[in-house]
């Protein structure tokens, strides 16, 4: 796992000269992370598109976890109240200019106080968030590496419990130069983390001499689609504060939970707490492109209880900062809570109800799937169908279901499961129709291999 | 704040290369707390330290007023709205790609042509040039700029990418242009202490000079990269600001004539934050004609996106062309009168500016009015005018400029009668200064015109100012951060 500290430079192939330029180590590294499986699936996805009149046979996208259950909620509001028309030019409103001209780091305070108050309701009003914490990033792409700059040096390791979001080795290492060293979590108990996972974690970074500055969860989790449980995350905080490193906590799919009870977020742990030392290593990742289904509008956040690094990532957003016209428009809609109270609701509720639908269409089909009870993806177990139960294994069969059933899932492997066989399908992406059509090539798939 | 936790961050952020302790931020800091306000608060600070342009928003508005269905969130535009906030892919909207592409080229005066396939988006021009940092160079590489340059490439090339940048002195002498020898020596000095030199970085137009290279100068920097096999990044923000000889060169076009040049070595960034003002909306571009460098590029871009509602928006737009070729000829044209309104105000009190022919600010040239030819010199002298004349602008050596008594005004971000009492301010702090050998501040406050041309000021400036108002500022409450780069200069 990792980096190597040294890396061959790969030669440039350019017709012009004689004399071959080299770039950086990081651009002619891989840790961009692209050779994955986890891409190769949206290629074949790209090359042949699956279009319910033009193209029925063609591939059906289940890789990638978007959701676009509730996009019409979104255009009748806007519809309704056309936040940018009306507010530019209006009497007292910020006109055009000023809002063209808006690139102050902070961020539009009406944007970030309607953040704010956005997480504090999925949270159910379980935490407060204040405002003048939350620092605004392109995306939870963005939020990730800048935490990740801030947090560690070139060559220390934040802790990852597996499986992880692919992304995250681009994320967290390719330009910071920071190693990620997974916590091996396995289906025994549900893929939760378990102090002995996290012991074991810290001690193999120790072994390389690695200096680890912190951990870093996804919760609700990618790509198993199910929460933290409370006690896990008391017990994390407290690994954190026993080790003296930090926690981050990426909250992206907080609004997609389907029973808002049960999830919880480090900020309702954080807020219990009056030691300071202790608050001050807590960061929380969010960002809209998950919960609202806006990956577009590049929004993310980081909001951290750690003053030091409020300034300094307020000032590396520089880098990355959320466009202006954008902020405008989410700061009325995100504010309108009579709106996100609804939007959240439903959302939810059309989660849940898509994962019922694929949970039980899978079963079935005789296949089980992790408990899960957020996001936008389940956690499907095909060990059984392997022929080898090894990661070539798995994803021989993974080409098996891209090339002759034609879905793009992604394999574990590709998220770092130490456990073979398991694969993520996305599920809120498509229309309920395409989801139909995509168990039912599952069914005939089963079928076919129950006679053999 | 507690001890443990804030020995938790990395080395990076513990370090002060953001550069926020640069007077060019404490200027900002005065008139933060202090703004200037033609009804509310006359006696503020103006601000004349932002490069930004407002020139042309009337323009925009008129567009956009024109054509709703640019707007995802109109009615007539809401039929797009769900494809383009999924669009995250980031080779960017095709349609964004091509009208940046065109704009880049009527912007050129269609001297040249741009690919759509090469266009990569950024964070910003401060996302463009950091990123190709990271394309180009290893952590303890080097970059050389000529200075006087952009205060904030110290953050944006240096800061997380852990690169150097190895200055390029240039002086007054030959009006700050870049020499052949400069270079040469700057380069081999560097080589001999063991620094790997991985490229030239440029502002073209420059900032804060306002001119833009001639082809001579630029077939010169050109020939110098492909010489030594070494990168150029040209950083061309300003390219429609341009609105005087000589017409704006880009890079672009040296390298359509001279074919042997190795164009892997050729980068070019750009942005609408200057030429079209929108600065908020984070339009950065980095157009390479390597395609490793745009394919890496590509990937990082991840880390800035343009928004693509703002994609869309801009889109929609720039593919507008009669409107793109009206906005140009305008931009040029108030500039211009901008330009000649400050610089003739500033002739009047015979104060000269380098000559200039882009550009959202011009350089002032304030070396007689200094009391010693020092930096301390320059700084006493920024904190008169920030707190006596409460006029934000830029002093040289935050922008590391090697003589002191150079000033950076801006004139574009403020209506036309916010600039005149600006230049009112300059003039009674000058003729005050000159008619009273006492601390008087009471004309400053006095904002009577006086029309008549008083060429004696010049040779008298240095002999006028009074040595009280320096001292007082030498003792006053330091502005500065004790830490100020500008100590070490």
């Amino acid at each position: 796992m990792g980096l190597p500290l040294m890396m061959e430079r790969s030669s440039n192939n350019n017709n012009n000269n004689n004399n071959v330029v080299e770039l950086s180590r990081v651009a002619v590294s891989d840790t961009h992370g692209e050779d994955s499986p986890y891409f190769a699936g949206w290629k074949a996805y790209d090359e042949n598109p699956y279009d319910e009149s033009h193209n029925p046979s063609g591939v059906i996208q289940m890789g990638l976890a978007e959701n676009q259950v509730s996009f019409d909620l979104l255009e009748t509001y806007l519809e309704k109240k056309n936040p940018e028309g009306s507010m530019w030019g209006s009497k007292g409103a910020p006109g055009f200019r000023e809002n063209a001209l808006f690139q102050d780091y902070h961020g539009l305070k009406t944007f970030r106080q309607a953040m704010a108050s956005f997480m504090e309701q999925i949270r159910g009003g379980k935490a407060r968030f204040d405002p003048d914490r939350i620092v605004l990033t392109a995306g939870a792409t963005a939020a990730n590496e800048l935490l990740t700059f801030i947090l560690a040096d070139p060559n220390d390791a934040l802790l990852v419990p597996t499986p992880y979001y692919p992304g995250f080795d681009r994320d967290l290492r390719w330009r910071t130069g920071v190693k990620i060293v997974p916590i091996h979590c396995d289906s025994s108990n549900h893929f939760q983390i378990t102090p002995e996972a996290l012991e074991s974690a810290y001690q193999t970074a120790r072994d390389a001499n690695i200096r680890v500055r912190g951990v870093l969860i996804t919760n609700p989790s990618n790509p198993l689609g199910a929460t933290v449980q409370k006690k896990v995350l008391e017990d994390l905080l407290d690994f954190c504060v026993r080790k003296n490193i930090h926690l981050v906590s990426d909250e992206i799919y907080s609004g997609s939970v389907f029973h808002a009870s049960e999830f919880t977020s480090v900020a309702e742990i954080v807020e219990s707490i009056d030691d300071v030392s202790v608050k001050e290593r807590v960061h929380i990742v969010y960002s809209l492109s998950k919960d609202l289904g806006l990956p577009g509008f590049r929004v993310g956040t980081i909001y951290s209880y750690n003053d030091n690094v409020v300034r300094t990532a307020r000032r590396m957003s520089s880098f990355t900062l959320v466009s202006s016209q954008t902020q405008h428009m989410l700061a009325s809609m995100l504010s309108d809570e009579e709106f996100t109270e609804k939007y959240i609701r439903i959302n939810r509720e059309r989660l849940r109800r898509r994962y019922e639908i694929i949970v039980e269409g899978l079963k079935k089909a005789g296949i089980e799937c992790l408990k899960g009870n957020a996001g936008l993806f389940c956690w499907m177990n095909l060990g059984f169908l392997l022929e080898k139960k090894t990661k070539d294994g798995e994803l021989q069969l993974w080409d098996v279901i891209l090339k002759e059933l034609k879905l793009n899932i992604s394999p574990g492997s590709s998220c770092h499961c130490s456990e073979v066989g398991w694969f993520r399908v996305c599920f809120a992406n498509m229309s309920e129709n395409t989801l139909e059509i995509a168990l039912k090539r599952i069914h005939k798939f089963m079928d076919r291999r129950r006679r053999f | 704040m507690s001890q443990g936790a804030n020995q938790l961050l990395s080395k990076l952020a513990s370090s002060d290369k953001h550069g926020e302790a640069s007077p060019y931020f404490d200027g900002w800091k005065a008139y933060d707390n202090n703004p200037y306000h033609p009804i509310h608060n006359p006696h503020g600070v103006i601000q004349m330290g932002l490069a930004e342009n407002q020139l042309c928003s009337d323009l925009i508005k008129e567009w956009i007023r024109k054509n709703p269905q640019a707007s995802i969130c109109t009615a007539q535009g809401i039929d797009s709205f769900s494809d383009i906030a999924v669009f995250q892919d980031y080779h960017g909207l095709k349609q964004f790609r091509q009208a940046i592409a065109a704009f880049m080229e009527r912007a050129r005066g269609g001297r040249v042509s741009f690919e759509a396939e090469r266009v990569v988006m950024s964070g910003g021009a401060t996302g463009a040039n950091e990123t190709l940092m990271f394309c180009l160079a290893d952590p303890g590489d080097a970059f050389l700029v000529p200075t006087p340059y952009y205060a904030a490439f110290d953050r944006d090339l240096r800061w997380r990418t852990g690169i150097r940048i190895i200055s390029v002195e240039c002086n007054s002498s030959n009006n700050f242009q870049v020499t052949k020898q400069a270079l040469e020596s700057t380069y081999l000095k560097a080589q001999e202490t063991g620094i790997k030199i991985k490229g030239l970085i440029i502002a073209n137009p420059s900032n804060p000079l306002g001119t833009s290279l001639d082809r001579e100068n630029l077939e010169s920097l050109v020939s110098f990269i492909n010489d030594k096999q070494i990168h150029l990044v040209c950083d061309e923000i300003y390219a429609a600001t341009v609105f005087a000889e000589p017409k704006f060169i880009s890079v672009a076009e040296i390298i359509q004539e001279m074919v042997h040049v190795n164009r892997d070595l050729i980068h070019i960034v750009y942005s609408l934050s200057k030429d079209m003002g929108l600065p908020g909306f984070r339009v950065g571009v980095v157009y390479s004609y390597n395609d490793a460098v745009v394919s890496c590029a590509r990937k990082m871009s991840s880390f800035g996106l343009v928004s693509s509602q703002t994609q869309s928006f801009v889109a929609a737009m720039l593919s507008d062309q009669r409107f793109v070729d009206n906005f140009l000829v305008e931009v040029s044209k108030r500039v211009a009168k901008r330009h000649h309104m400050f610089t003739e105000g500033l002739e009047e009190m015979g104060i000269s500016c380098l000559r200039s022919n882009a550009g959202l600010y011009v350089l002032m040239d304030l070396r007689q009015m200094l009391k010693a030819q020092t930096f301390e010199s320059e700084i006493a002298l920024w904190r008169v005018i920030i707190n006596k004349v409460k006029i934000n602008i830029s002093p040289g050596s935050s922008f590391h400029c090697s003589e002191p008594g150079w000033f950076r005004v801006c004139f574009a971000n403020m209506d036309e009668d916010t600039l005149q009492i600006g230049l009112e301010r300059i003039k009674d702090f000058v003729l005050g200064d000159k008619a009273s050998k006492n601390e008087n501040y009471n004309c400053i406050c006095n904002n009577k015109r006086e029309n008549k041309k008083r060429k004696s000021f010049q040779k008298n400036l240095k002999l006028s100012f009074s040595s009280m108002m320096y001292d007082e500022h030498v003792r006053s409450p330091n502005l500065m951060s004790p830490h100020s780069p500008l100590l070490r200069a």
